[in-house]
C-alpha cells in the first residue's frame, strides 16, 4: 500500500508540475504584451503631456477655488475594466472610500469596470454613472470627449470635484493623484477672473466643458501607462514565483520518483533474500 | 532717482539695462504651450506673436495681451517664431488662454501645419458635407453637418 501511495503521489505532483508550467507560460506572454502596450502607452503619454499640464494652467493662473455650496462633490475615478495589474485599482478604490465616508454627498463616475466593483458593496448610492469598454485599446481624445458628454448631459452638479488616476512615474511606480475638477460658477468667481478680459459665460461654458475633455483624455493616458507598467511588474513577479514553485515541484517529483523505485528495490531484494534463507 | 542710476552704472555696467525706461517694445516674450492630444507643438517655447482665429473674432496675440480666454474656430493658427520665421497650422477647434504672465496655452482639439493639407481632398469633404446636411433629419445631425461644412470651408480657404 505504501508502494500504490508513491505512485499515487506521483501522479498528482506531475499533475500539478504541468499546471503551474502553463501558467508561467501564460504569465510571460502576457508580461510580454504588456510591455509592448506599455512602451506604446508612454510614447502617447509624453505627446500627452504639455496637453494635459496645459489644460490645468488656467486654473492654477486665475486661483479658481471650489464652489462654496452644498451641492456635494463628484469624483471621476479613472482605472479600467481589467485586473491582473497590481495595485492599481484598489489604490483608487481605496481613496474612493475614504473620500465618500468623509463625505457622504458625494457623486462617483467610474471609468472602468474594476472600481465600481470595488464600491459595489458598500457605496453602490453613490455611483453615478460607470463607463466600460476601457483599457482595451489607447484612448483617443474622443473617448474623452465622449464621456464628458455624458457627464455634462446627466446634469450632474457639484461644488468640488476632482479626476482621481493613477500618474506614471516610473516603470516600477506609479502614484495615485487627484486634479481639482471646477463648476462653472467656481470659474465665474475666481479671485482673478476679472483680470481675463471680454469674457461671457458662453465662452467660460465652453471653456470648461472642453478642459473637462480635455483633463479626462489626460488621466485617461497616464492611467494607462501605469496600469500596463503594474501589470508587466505583477505578470513578472508571478512568474517568477511560478518559476520558484516549478522548481520545488521537480524536486519534490525526482525524490518521490526515488523513493517509489527504492522502495520496489527493496521490496524484490528481500523477497529475494528470504527465498534465499528459506533454501 | 537719476542720482542712483548713475551711481549704479559706476558699479557695474550690467545694471544700466535695469535702469532703462521699458516699453511695450522690451516686454519679456511670451511663453507659448500649443499642444494637440496626440502632438506636442510648442512646449514653453518664447515667441514673438501668435494669430489665432475664435469665435470672437480672429486676434492677434503679442507679449503683455490682456489675459483673456477664448474658444478657437476652425482656422489657421499663424506662429511668429523669434528668429523671424513663420510657421501656419490649421485648427479645428480648441480653446486659448492668456495669463496674466504672458503664458499662453493654445489647446487644439487637431492641429496640422498647413502645408500637409490637400486642397482636393478639402474640397471633396466640403462636398461631402454639404450633402450630408441636406439630407440631415434630426436637429442634432443637422448641427453635426453644419460644423461639418463649418470646418472644411476652412480647410479650403487655409489651402488657397
Amino acid at each position: 500500500s505504501q508502494q500504490v501511495r508513491g505512485m499515487a503521489t506521483l501522479k498528482m505532483i506531475s499533475i500539478r508540475l504541468k499546471s503551474v508550467k502553463n501558467i508561467q507560460k501564460i504569465t510571460q506572454s502576457m508580461k510580454m504584451v504588456s510591455a509592448a502596450k506599455y512602451t506604446k502607452a508612454e510614447r502617447e503619454l509624453k505627446l500627452a503631456r504639455p496637453y494635459g499640464i496645459g489644460a490645468q494652467e488656467f486654473y492654477k493662473k486665475a486661483e479658481v477655488k471650489d464652489e462654496e455650496g452644498e451641492k456635494g462633490q463628484l469624483i471621476i475615478a479613472v482605472s479600467s475594466d481589467r485586473g491582473l495589474c497590481g495595485a492599481v485599482h484598489s489604490s483608487i478604490g481605496r481613496i474612493v472610500k475614504t473620500d465618500i465616508a468623509a463625505n457622504p454627498n458625494t457623486k462617483v463616475v467610474t471609468v472602468g469596470d474594476k472600481v465600481r466593483n470595488i464600491l459595489q458593496r458598500l457605496y453602490a448610492k453613490n455611483i453615478a454613472m460607470v463607463v466600460t469598454e476601457v483599457g482595451r485599446k489607447p484612448a483617443v481624445f474622443g473617448d474623452a470627449a465622449l464621456v464628458a458628454q455624458s457627464i455634462i448631459n446627466s446634469g450632474i452638479e457639484f461644488s468640488k470635484g476632482k479626476i482621481l488616476f493613477n500618474a506614471f512615474r516610473t516603470v516600477v511606480s506609479f502614484r495615485t493623484t487627484e486634479m481639482p475638477l471646477y463648476s462653472q460658477n467656481a470659474v465665474a468667481n475666481a479671485s482673478k477672473l476679472p483680470v481675463y478680459d471680454s469674457l461671457d459665460s458662453d465662452v467660460i461654458q465652453s471653456y470648461t466643458e472642453f478642459s473637462l475633455a480635455s483633463l479626462l483624455f489626460y488621466s485617461m493616458k497616464e492611467n494607462a501607462t501605469s496600469e500596463q507598467s503594474s501589470r508587466m511588474t505583477a505578470m513578472d513577479n508571478a512568474s517568477k514565483n511560478a518559476g520558484e514553485m516549478i522548481d520545488k515541484l521537480t524536486m519534490t517529483f525526482n525524490r518521490t520518483r526515488q523513493a517509489v523505485i527504492t522502495r520496489e528495490l527493496i521490496e524484490i531484494i528481500s523477497g529475494a533474500a528470504a527465498l534465499e534463507t528459506k533454501n | 532717482m537719476a542720482l542712483t542710476r548713475s551711481a549704479l552704472r559706476l558699479f557695474s555696467g550690467r545694471f544700466t539695462q535695469a535702469c532703462q525706461v521699458r516699453g511695450y517694445a522690451d516686454a519679456p516674450s511670451m511663453s507659448l504651450t500649443f499642444a494637440a492630444p496626440s502632438q506636442v507643438l510648442y512646449n514653453n517655447i518664447s515667441v514673438k506673436q501668435i494669430d489665432v482665429p475664435s469665435f470672437s473674432g480672429s486676434f492677434g496675440i503679442l507679449p503683455a495681451h490682456v489675459p483673456t480666454l477664448a474658444v478657437l474656430k476652425p482656422g489657421v493658427v499663424t506662429v511668429f517664431e523669434n528668429d523671424g520665421s513663420t510657421k501656419k497650422f490649421f485648427v479645428s477647434s480648441g480653446t486659448v488662454t492668456i495669463n496674466e504672465d504672458s503664458t499662453v496655452q493654445l489647446l487644439a482639439e487637431e492641429a496640422v501645419p498647413v502645408d500637409t493639407l490637400d486642397i482636393s481632398a478639402a474640397k471633396e469633404l466640403l462636398a461631402q458635407s454639404q450633402s450630408q446636411l441636406a439630407s440631415a433629419s434630426s436637429e442634432v445631425a443637422k448641427a453635426e453637418a453644419e460644423i461639418s461644412i463649418e470646418v472644411s470651408e476652412a480647410l479650403v480657404k487655409a489651402c488657397e
